[in-house]
């Protein structure tokens, strides 16, 4: 290894853990100890780290209060260092993480408005694609419906939750304006940016079932069939219009006679 | 280093420019125009994004302004080589936006793949010398312009040093050919931190290599000794001292464009142009003066 080598895995070794001294090669003005100038890196490494998740989960931090978010956003860090420059994107085992962390057990929905965040951060950023008119429906010929595939837009995502977490986070937007619909019952989201801004809006858990079937690659048909058997409430025609009314179709795939070549091809 | 394939594709960068950071919350009163801001500045790894409106907005600001393109996250001064990956995607905003200006720190935020999402010091002798020259004329290659390379503020220093970093910045300079970036806060930060006195290091400093000056607020803390320490927060507005440096450095180098940088408590847009105009009254006051000395 060489000498700089050396001496910046022992810089990090020292900064990622407190309870070890500053490196024994740095030094202050005066050439002796530099404890709190050292720590003035191992602060800005934690705060950086934590000030770029409470930028993207903003409703989070704003559920669990600052202090905790920023001990629970340190943990992470400390376990899950970026594994990239672009800071954009930190954070994507957040959610995961947030389930599993035990002093966050008392805010049991605290997960999947993580997730919900994490979506809308993802469609914020995600590639530009301009989406299908909704008349582009209405030239489909009625025997070529069933059979049809549609590509999604890269800024989709469906979040299902057993708890009311569109009402949550909503009601953290904008708390005069919002009244919940209903009491406490699980919400599903269906997040996108078929433009240039980030759309949020609660669908039923029928929808959610439909459009997570056609973005595994099924035939409108498959995807009726597949959310009916999870949703027997589900309705096909108000799910096949919420697909439409989303602006999140970008294109048709293959349509009918092509279905047995391309299945195994679907991820 | 190979020329560059492609010409800027809005106004010309001139000397007497000044410049703020370009914020995504100022977008409206930056593209409303008549604020006097000559070029915008942005943080690369902000825009390495696939779509959306980080890439609209920048669009539409380089359509009308010159861009400098900073990056914060290449990590020059690693011990181990370069992220080719995140140097292609530097390339790929290169070839888009078409910077005038690409500047990158002299520090490391990786070490062994994994970010750490701060400039971190380097001890300045031959080794690192001999890192740093081979990183910055990749770099160059790569991107196929000349880059800035900025001093950075630091609050440690290394036993293992043996030149000054005025040294260590213009041997860089002269043996890759690049440019340096010279943050004036930074200066002044590292004067107070290590006990030296700013102007002597402006005094010493390479100026002809100098392509763009940084001027930010610094934040204020005490040493193991209870002596003053300087941070480099980007979070209030540029200090009374750090202006007075920054006059005596155009008195000695001449115009030269300047970036108000704000990346903490984002003040209104108002007060940054209000800064960027104090700057643009020294940088004219200087170029009459190099006006009237050529005729």
């Amino acid at each position: 290894m060489t000498s700089l080598a050396r001496t910046q895995s022992e810089f990090t070794k020292s900064l990622l853990d407190r309870t070890m001294p500053a490196p024994a090669d740095i030094r202050g003005a005066s050439r002796r100890r530099a404890d709190r100038r050292f720590a003035v890196y191992r602060n800005n490494v934690a705060s950086g780290l934590a000030q770029a998740l409470a930028t993207r989960f903003p409703v989070v931090k704003r559920l669990v209060g600052e202090e905790f978010f920023r001990a629970m956003a340190h943990v992470y860090a400390t376990a899950e260092l970026p594994r990239s420059p672009i800071m954009l994107y930190y954070g994507e085992t957040f959610p995961a993480f947030i389930d599993d962390f035990e002093p966050a057990r008392p805010v049991p929905y605290l997960g999947d408005i993580a997730r919900l965040e994490m979506a809308r951060g993802r469609a914020y950023h995600a590639a530009d694609v301009t989406p299908l008119e909704p008349d582009a429906f209405a030239a489909l010929s009625s025997d070529r419906l069933a059979d049809t595939r549609v590509r999604l837009h890269p800024s989709l995502s469906i979040i299902t939750s057993s708890h009311p977490i569109y009402s949550i986070w909503h009601m953290n937007q904008d708390p005069v304006r919002f009244t919940p619909a209903s009491p406490w019952a699980k919400e599903a989201v269906l997040v996108a940016r078929p433009r240039l801004k980030v759309r949020t809006q609660r669908i039923t858990h029928g929808d959610a079932a439909f459009v997570r079937a056609l973005a595994a690659g099924g035939t409108l048909a498959e995807a009726v069939i597949a959310a009916r058997d999870a949703v027997p409430a589900f309705s096909a025609p108000e799910s096949l219009a919420v697909l439409i009314g989303a602006r999140v179709v970008i294109g048709f795939g293959e349509e009918l006679g092509r279905t047995q070549d391309i299945y195994g091809s679907i991820p | 280093m190979k020329p560059r394939a492609n010409d800027p594709a809005g106004p010309l960068l001139a000397s007497d420019g000044v410049g703020v950071g370009l914020k995504h919350e100022h977008a409206d009163d930056v593209l409303s125009g008549g604020h006097g801001i000559d070029f915008f500045e942005v943080h690369a790894e902000n825009y390495m994004g696939d779509g959306g409106p980080p890439h609209h907005m920048l669009g539409e600001v380089c359509a009308h302004y010159p861009l400098s393109l900073h990056g914060v996250g290449l990590s020059i001064g690693s011990a181990g080589g370069l992220d080719r990956a995140h140097l292609a995607r530097l390339r790929r905003l290169v070839d888009r936006y078409r910077p005038q200006l690409f500047s990158e720190h002299l520090a490391w935020s990786t070490h062994e793949g994994r970010f750490l999402n701060d400039l971190l010091p380097l001890p300045y002798n031959s080794e690192t010398l001999a890192r740093i020259c081979a990183h910055v004329e990749e770099v160059q290659d790569c991107l196929g312009m000349r880059m800035l390379l900025e001093n950075p503020a630091t609050y440690v220093a290394f036993e293992t040093s043996d030149m000054s970093e005025v040294e260590f910045l213009a041997t860089v300079a002269a043996r890759t050919g690049c440019g340096l970036l010279l943050d004036v806060n930074n200066v002044y930060v590292a004067g107070i931190n290590h006990g030296f006195e700013p102007m002597a290091y402006i005094d010493a400093f390479p100026l002809d290599r100098v392509g763009e000056i940084h001027l930010a607020g610094f934040a204020e803390d005490r040493d193991d000794e209870n002596a003053r320490l300087l941070i480099d927060a980007h979070g209030t507005p540029v200090a009374d001292a750090v202006w007075a440096l920054y006059r005596r450095t155009m008195a000695r180098c001449g115009p030269v464009p300047t970036l108000i940088e704000r990346d903490n408590d984002i003040s209104p847009f108002a007060a940054l142009a209000a800064e960027a105009a104090r700057a643009k009254s020294v940088l004219e006051a200087h170029s009459r003066r190099v006006l009237q000395s050529a005729a």
